[in-house]
């Protein structure tokens, strides 16, 4: 499973230099291709590595006060302070809300963006104001959400839901849009209706385009629960790192945003791994 | 005996476009002529003369400005079962497979596709001589294997008439005779009112029975010409004397307006 990312960078070093020695074929020779070879397979992971060893190194040596950057060492034990349940709970309540939102706004973007496509009217009327909604600085209405909603996941889920429509409804509205005139034509020439074209034609016509958005509403949906926990909230990762950082927990707060990072791309590397399984026809030949 | 009517009835047809800015473009400027039951006919003008136009209106999909248009003596007014298309581009849809595309007219207008129909539909593509290709995803075929799919999706519900609009343009030399010899074997063995539009002369005198050569701007029918070759037809028709003689007059037609 392998992200458009990591496989353009895999497919940069498909070929790994050949050393060009006059003696190929001899122990040495063959031991130096191997050592290539490998080099070049763990590269990524060879690089991660190198990076935390250099931080490490960086802050002893230079002294750097934890505040400012801590070591990974400082990290993982400032992790370790806190309970492994205390940690669960806080993971899930982050996951909870960002997969809410991410499913409420699926359910609602697919629809109204069928409702755009299909409609001169509702497009005309609707759209102004998605974008209104779009162009709404999110943060700054979290706390009046809060106050409106009460302090129940709902404002939270309602924040995150805010932060990942925009771009399914976009991205959707043109797929379907974009769909070829001869395939509308092939649709019309056999009198089968709207409701066919939209769900036979334009609809899977518009899955790519849907993927490659479901793709970017999912770590938007990690960045409004956080905004949602910094506003409101007793628990998650987001409430943890604001917690952390008042108590001058700098470690601790690093900790939580090393799980952000993590979670976050996992559930983008699942959402990639959904669309190989169930649409597969979707991706470039490449990336089957 | 009464003369059963002519398949496609052009009677002064007319099509007038109203551009955005408010302005009219005709694109076909009454338009009269006739087509016969299992007539190959190929329509030959260069761009703009309003070809495409001509087929959208036969298959319904747009309605004439002035004019009668009928098919089997009735008027035109929605696309009909008895009209298959096959377009420029391929047109298949990525999402389903091979056999897929050629059974989507059943599962598009009823919703479901039979045993009986999916082994029609296999009967098809070995028509087109891709039986081996049914479970193949759409982009591991080539542009010729993609048009013949095509094909046989248009062939599906069994059309007494064919229409194509510049199906071979978008493929390579050869492939496109090829293309052109495979047309006629399948026309020959489920014969067909065909309508094929073009804009190569040597296609259209190689296909058709009568062409029917256009002039741009506003599209006018400027000839409509037999086709004095027999069939059925080969690479020998290619070298065939009155084959050339008829590429040459419709050649010098076609510049001598261009001149003009």
């Amino acid at each position: 499973m392998l992200s458009p990312i990591t496989s353009v960078a895999a497919s940069s070093l498909e070929s790994p230099p050949e050393p060009a020695r006059p003696s190929a074929g001899t122990p040495l020779a063959q031991a130096w291709r191997w050592l290539l070879t490998m080099a070049d397979r763990f590269a990524p992971a060879l690089a991660g590595i190198g990076l935390i060893v250099v931080w490490e190194i960086s802050c002893r040596l230079f002294e750097i006060p934890t505040f400012l950057l801590p070591a990974p060492s400082v990290i993982l034990s400032g992790a370790m302070e806190q309970s492994w349940s205390t940690w669960a709970s806080n993971v899930w309540a982050t996951i909870r809300v960002a997969l809410i939102g991410y499913l409420v706004a699926i359910a609602v973007s697919i629809p109204l963006a069928i409702a755009l496509a299909s409609s001169r009217l509702l497009s005309r009327t609707l759209y102004p104001l998605i974008v209104i909604i779009q162009a709404t600085p999110i943060v700054a209405v979290a706390p009046i959400m809060v106050v409106v909603l009460g302090t129940s996941d709902v404002p939270r889920v309602a924040i995150t839901f805010l932060i990942t429509f925009f771009p399914i409804v976009v991205a959707t509205t043109t797929g379907l849009l974009a769909t070829p005139e001869e395939m509308i034509e092939l649709s019309r020439s056999l009198r089968a209706g709207r409701t066919r074209e939209i769900f036979h034609i334009r609809l899977p016509f518009a899955v790519p385009y849907i993927f490659s958005a479901l793709k970017i509403s999912i770590t938007l949906a990690f960045v409004g629960a956080v905004v949602a926990e910094f506003v409101a909230a007793e628990q998650g990762l987001g409430y943890f790192i604001q917690f952390a950082t008042s108590f001058f927990k700098i470690a601790q707060a690093f900790a939580a945003l090393i799980v952000l990072v993590a979670i976050s791309l996992l559930s983008f590397q699942l959402v990639s791994l959904a669309q190989g399984l169930l649409v597969p026809w979707s991706l470039p030949k490449s990336e089957r | 005996m009464t003369v059963p009517p002519p398949v496609i009835h052009f009677d002064e047809v007319s099509q007038v476009f109203s551009k955005k800015d408010g302005s009219a473009v005709t694109a076909l400027d009454r338009i009269s002529f006739d087509i016969a039951k299992n007539e190959f006919v190929a329509v030959l003008g260069p761009s703009g003369c309003g070809k495409s136009t001509l087929l959208r209106l036969i298959a319904g999909l747009i309605k004439p400005t002035s004019g009668t248009l009928q098919i089997y003596g009735l008027d035109v007014t929605e696309p009909r079962d008895e009209i298959g298309i096959v377009f420029q581009r391929p047109t298949l849809l990525p999402w389903f497979d091979v056999l897929g595309n050629v059974t989507f007219p059943l599962r598009h207008k009823y919703g479901r596709v039979s045993t009986d129909e999916k082994l029609r539909a296999q009967q098809l593509l070995e028509l087109v001589g891709l039986q081996d290709f049914a479970t193949k995803q759409v982009d591991e075929l080539s542009g010729g294997m993609q048009q013949r799919v095509a094909i046989a999706r248009a062939l599906l519900l069994d059309p007494d008439i064919l229409l194509m609009d510049e199906p071979f343009s978008a493929l390579d030399a050869l492939t496109r005779d090829e293309m052109s010899f495979e047309l006629l074997n399948i026309w020959s063995s489920r014969p067909k009112t065909v309508l094929f539009i073009t804009h190569s002369i040597p296609e259209a005198v190689l296909l058709a029975d009568r062409i029917i050569v256009m002039t741009p701007r506003p599209g006018r029918v400027r000839e409509i010409l037999d086709v004095p070759l027999a069939r059925p037809r080969s690479l020998q028709t290619l070298s065939d004397p009155a084959f050339h003689a008829l590429a040459n007059h419709i050649r010098g037609r076609l510049f001598t307006r261009i001149a003009a």
